[in-house]
């Protein structure tokens, strides 16, 4: 029953919670009484959220962040320390990527990257300073999709830690935990809060491994807003249904491309001709929103145009919100990268990138077969 | 563009000086003006505000009309239709409909001076036959609440309209997904955007949609001057909730569906009123006004009366005791001493509201947990 037996959680934007007397606080120190001390530590909204990402990932807790940046680097500043050594998949944020390669190197931790999806190069990497294996599933913008056993295993063989960031799958389409992963990440901003409209980030596991980035989340202070947690709330009401949405539109967009003239290579799992459909199937239940594709003989602008011309898409970052959303990777996340880079990261000038939203699939369709004439 | 693009798109355009996808809230009560005498596009924000007239634009939008306004309430847009009456003028209202309306009409209008006559809209020439030179407004509600009996929207409107009356639809129970009344020569669209249009249980809300422009300055003249408007932020609730609309609704008609049958098929049960099952005396009305789904409310009757359904209501587990509906959480209530309370024990029971009905909303959870909730429940 909730609190005066309204149906819905309050809001609860106290910075700080009293006690009734000194026994009440040497007892919460103690830890005898279970309950709130200062908002940096916990909210009451904050728990509510973290017990529901937690059950819909099939963890034992989960720990809210400010950010789905703010959730990795509280998880990377949590587990390791000078000397040690992370292996990435290649095909990642190009944020996660900055953080280790510039920012966690200053403090003596060596990140390695190898091929996405190639395993033997993985388990190659590994060292007795290795601790931790990241990847996400699906990336992003490729959407490869790692094989979850595969890639577990290898991090239990040599009793190294493993982390998916599955934000482009969600819950709703793959369940990394019960594959053997240790630790799940998702951006919240995407589709678990769904609406565009809050920031948010979560990593999910056992209460115990979780604990050390609890811990250390209450002194960096990267903990979300009590407001923007109603709204992540709120949001996870209709996830599934949203869902549902978002892998219909996503499929119905791919399919759609695949068989237009001026399209090269449409990158999306759900599709029989996707590099790693097999293992899409074999993992995943449905393979959402995104969709990344190509253009036949396009330079940047005229890829572009494509992207200029498209009337319902919004040319924006982000993906996983209500409504759909373009961006060639170029201009949007690459732009300052030299041609060699991009080619080294897989973004040709040519490339696409979709978010679908929940519209009318029929309409989504439309606006891009109407973007797409030459 | 297909109405659940139209939900997500329309009135939740770029914000011009951002770029932000999702309009800014705006919570500013008044606005700088220019000068002294040049009004500007705001000026204070009871007379509009940016945040609601996004909302009032995609409710437009949805029900096919020209024009929306958002009250802090569905009582206040109730209100505020209502006063388009003046002292003398006479309303026509279905039996079957909201308490609080009949509260309204029967305690407050009355003694302004406007006379109230309830019909049974299920028969459209009792409007004509009530129908005095006074009369202004004619209101109903269709399914109706809580008995989900079935108004033709197109026979009331041109028996309204033939009686020199303007025809009002309290549309909450369907909502836009199902039934567009302007569409059928309604006058004027009610919402309670508490229930589907919000849909999550955490705003109060009302609106009121025209498809005229004179009707539309008389009831915006009528709002600003009473002042009953939405709130910023929760028109950025209900607009937020509005692009879940369609995907909630539909998901919450199958589900309701499928309860409807099984509560038919139980021994327990000796009535059930919903729309979609086959044998309700409005099934084929509702099937041609009603786009591709009954609604997500139902009435039954259980076998034991009174104490039968108090015991039923306070047994569920997922269905929770309150009133209200439309929501993502299912709830369940007994009309004669909960929703309908308000109404004269006598004019209770002529109007068919009988001690052991009991009423359902059903949300989105799992059809099959509620059905379970329900066997366990009726079994206390």
């Amino acid at each position: 029953m909730k609190a005066l037996h309204a149906i819905t959680d309050p809001i609860v934007c106290a910075s700080t919670y009293t006690f009734a007397d000194t026994q009440s606080v040497i007892d919460y120190i103690e830890q005898k009484q279970p309950r709130e001390e200062y908002g940096r530590y916990g909210n009451p909204g904050e728990k509510v959220v973290e017990d529901k990402l937690a059950a819909l990932d099939g963890g034992e807790d989960a720990v809210l962040f400010a950010s789905g940046m703010a959730a990795i680097v509280g998880l990377l500043m949590a587990k390791l320390n000078a000397g040690d050594e992370v292996i990435f998949f290649d095909e990642c944020y190009h944020r996660s990527r900055e953080f280790c390669t510039s920012h966690l190197s200053r403090f003596g931790v060596v990140t390695r990257q190898v091929k996405a999806c190639d395993y033997d190069a993985m388990e190659a990497a590994v060292n007795e300073k290795t601790r931790l294996l990241v990847s996400e599933s699906p990336t992003n913008p490729h959407l490869s999709v790692v094989d979850l056993e595969k890639f577990g295993s290898i991090g239990r063989r040599h009793g190294v830690e493993t982390l998916i960031d599955a934000t482009l799958a969600t819950p709703f389409n793959v369940r990394p935990l019960q594959h053997g992963i240790d630790y799940v990440l998702h951006s919240a901003t995407k589709y678990l809060g769904g609406h565009n409209d809050l920031l948010a980030g979560v990593i999910v596991g056992s209460t115990e491994k979780l604990e050390a980035i609890r811990t250390l989340r209450g002194i960096m202070g990267g903990i979300n807003s009590p407001h923007n947690i109603y709204l992540l709330q709120r949001g996870l009401k209709t996830f599934g249904l949203r869902m549902q949405q978002h892998n219909a539109n996503g499929q119905a967009v791919a399919e759609f491309l695949e068989q237009h003239p001026r399209v090269e290579q449409v990158y999306y799992p759900g599709l029989a001709s996707h590099r790693y459909g097999d293992v899409a199937r074999k993992t995943m239940t449905g393979f959402g929103g995104l969709v990344t594709f190509t253009l036949k003989d396009a330079d940047w602008k005229q890829t572009a145009a494509v992207v200029d011309r498209a009337k319902l898409f919004r040319i924006a970052p982000s993906l996983g919100g209500v409504e759909s959303l373009i961006e060639q990777p170029l201009v949007i996340s690459y732009f300052e990268c030299t041609p060699e880079e991009r080619e080294r990261f897989g973004i040709p000038d040519n490339m696409i990138r979709l978010a679908c939203g929940i519209e009318d699939s029929a309409d989504l369709v439309n606006d891009l077969a109407q973007a797409l004439e030459s | 563009m297909k109405f659940r693009t139209r939900a997500i798109h329309v009135g939740n355009k770029r914000d011009p000086q951002t770029g932000a996808v999702v309009p800014p809230v705006h919570l500013a009560s008044t606005y700088v003006q220019a000068a002294a005498g040049e009004w500007g596009e705001f000026d204070y924000a009871r007379s509009g505000n940016p945040t609601r007239r996004n909302l009032e634009e995609t409710m437009a939008s949805l029900e096919g009309g020209t024009n929306a306004l958002a009250f802090s309430s569905g009582m206040a847009a109730v209100h505020a239709a209502v006063m388009l009456c003046e002292a003398g003028d006479h309303v026509i209202a279905g039996k079957d409909i909201y308490g609080g309306t009949y509260r309204l009409l029967h305690q407050i209008a009355n003694k302004a001076g406007v006379a109230v006559t309830l019909v049974d809209m299920a028969d459209p020439a009792q409007i004509r036959s009530h129908a005095t030179e006074r009369t202004r407004l004619v209101w109903c509600e269709t399914p109706g609440n809580p008995l989900m009996s079935i108004t033709d929207i197109a026979a009331c409107a041109e028996m309204a309209h033939q009686s020199g009356a303007l025809f009002a639809v309290d549309n909450t129970f369907p909502s836009s997904v199902l039934t567009r009344p302007l569409e059928f020569g309604a006058d004027i669209v009610m919402h309670s955007a508490t229930k589907y249009l919000g849909g999550h249980s955490d705003v109060l809300g009302g609106l009121l949609v025209v498809a005229d422009q004179q009707l539309y300055e008389e009831l915006y003249f009528i709002q600003n001057a009473t002042g009953a408007v939405l709130s910023a932020f929760d028109s950025f609730l209900v607009s937020r909730g509005i692009k879940t609309l369609e995907i909630r609704m539909r998901s919450q008609c199958e589900s309701a569906a499928k309860i409807a049958q099984w509560l038919k098929e139980d021994p327990r049960v000796e009535r059930v009123l919903y729309p979609g099952l086959p044998e309700h005396p409005g099934h084929e009305i509702a099937a041609r006004q009603m786009d591709g789904g009954f609604g997500a409310m139902m009435s039954f009757e259980v076998a034991g009366g009174l104490a039968a359904g108090k015991s039923l209501v306070e047994s569920t587990t997922l269905f929770q005791l309150a009133v209200s509906l439309g929501a993502v959480e299912s709830l369940i209530e007994q009309p004669a001493s909960m929703s309908h309370a308000s109404y004269a024990p006598e004019d209770r029971l002529a109007n068919g509201i009988t001690d052991s009905l009991v009423r359902i909303s059903v949300g989105l959870e799992d059809p099959d947990d509620l059905i379970g909730d329900l066997d366990q429940a009726l079994g206390h």
